[in-house]
């Protein structure tokens, strides 16, 4: 739900107009329903968006774990609650556009299941935690750059690309933190 | 020249120039098919691409991976997966692997996997890494 464009933002934040609550839900409605127009596979896309979902819902929950963690640092839980925002828009963009394709936004699985799935039991300190969330951020930013020559419109191009930006932004801090070298080569990611 | 010899001359430009369009394809699918997967580099890929949403012994966004070679595509017990991979019948080999990972939805619509791999070294690395893994333990 976070998708505006520049006139949108002018509008919402500069406070020369006001807009209604209803008319804010409309403006994000017709923001989501731009996702479908052009697909002529809505099914296959729906499918395809709520498995970025369900990446996204693993992401939050494993800023959640990490946070609650008691294995960071305030300045580094600070970090990780601020990327756990960014994974909820991801999240809530990615549910926008399934709902317009006429679809259901696939639902998050139970903390004990991210748990388990995680392998947090075997984090031992914070550099446990980092390394595994450098793992999903790198993992995401290529599976949403894979994921673009499968989706239908360019709208859901434009969206996967903007999710994978994030994520390389993130993984990008993340191997700061941990004191990873820059690679030599380009391309870091996709392929 | 001649009539027949202009049109042996004609046809036999033509064949140069079909043999030298189509050989390219040929080599290129041949070269394909006779890739060798580096194990070590297909381990450092899948960790970089495919476990954002897998795991080799947890399920996950995707399904777990231990044993995937030779099993039959949806069979993995306690994931929920689109009922065209359920009921595609695919057995997983290093080939339909390779046609997975290069386009999943061209390979069986309806399926929730979208991410392809473009590169080819890349793609029989990843097979050759997975192939090596042992199966899964018996419940």
């Amino acid at each position: 739900m976070t998708q505006h464009s520049p006139t949108r933002r002018n509008i919402l934040f500069t406070g020369t107009q006001t807009l209604s609550a209803a008319g804010l839900m409309a403006m994000m409605g017709s923001s989501a329903a731009s996702a479908y127009q052009g697909s002529d596979n809505p099914a296959q896309d729906v499918q395809l968006l709520n498995a970025a979902i369900a990446l996204e819902h693993e992401g939050i929950a494993a800023y959640t774990i990490a946070a609650g963690s008691g294995l960071l640092t305030p300045d580094v839980t600070e970090i990780g609650v601020r990327f756990r925002g960014h994974h909820r828009e991801h999240r809530d963009a990615l549910a926008s556009a399934v709902t317009a394709l006429g679809g259901t936004p696939v639902e998050t699985e139970s903390e004990a299941h991210y748990v388990e799935a995680l392998g947090v039991a075997s984090l031992a300190n914070q550099a446990d935690v980092l390394r595994l969330a450098l793992g999903l951020e790198t993992g995401a930013a290529n599976a949403y750059l894979g994921l673009i020559p499968s989706l239908s419109t360019a709208e859901q191009h434009q969206l996967a690309a903007q999710m994978a930006g994030d994520e390389a932004y993130h993984a990008a801090i993340l191997g700061h933190a941990l004191g990873e070298p820059i690679p030599v080569a380009g391309m870091m990611f996709g392929g | 020249m001649s009539e027949h010899r202009k049109q042996t001359f004609i046809g036999l430009v033509a064949a140069i120039m079909v043999i030298g369009m189509t050989m390219p394809v040929a080599q290129a699918r041949q070269v394909t098919e006779t890739l060798v997967g580096d194990m070590e580099r297909g381990e450092r890929l899948y960790r970089q691409r495919c476990m954002a949403c897998h795991a080799l012994d947890a399920n996950r966004a995707g399904p777990s991976h231990r044993g995937v070679f030779g099993r039959e595509a949806g069979a993995v017990d306690g994931y929920r997966y689109s009922g065209a991979l359920r009921d595609s019948g695919i057995i997983w080999t290093a080939e339909t692997l390779d046609s997975w990972l290069s386009n999943p939805t061209g390979l069986v619509p309806g399926t929730s996997m979208g991410v392809r791999t473009r590169n080819a070294q890349d793609r029989a690395d990843i097979i050759s890494y997975l192939e090596s893994l042992s199966p899964a333990e018996p419940d």
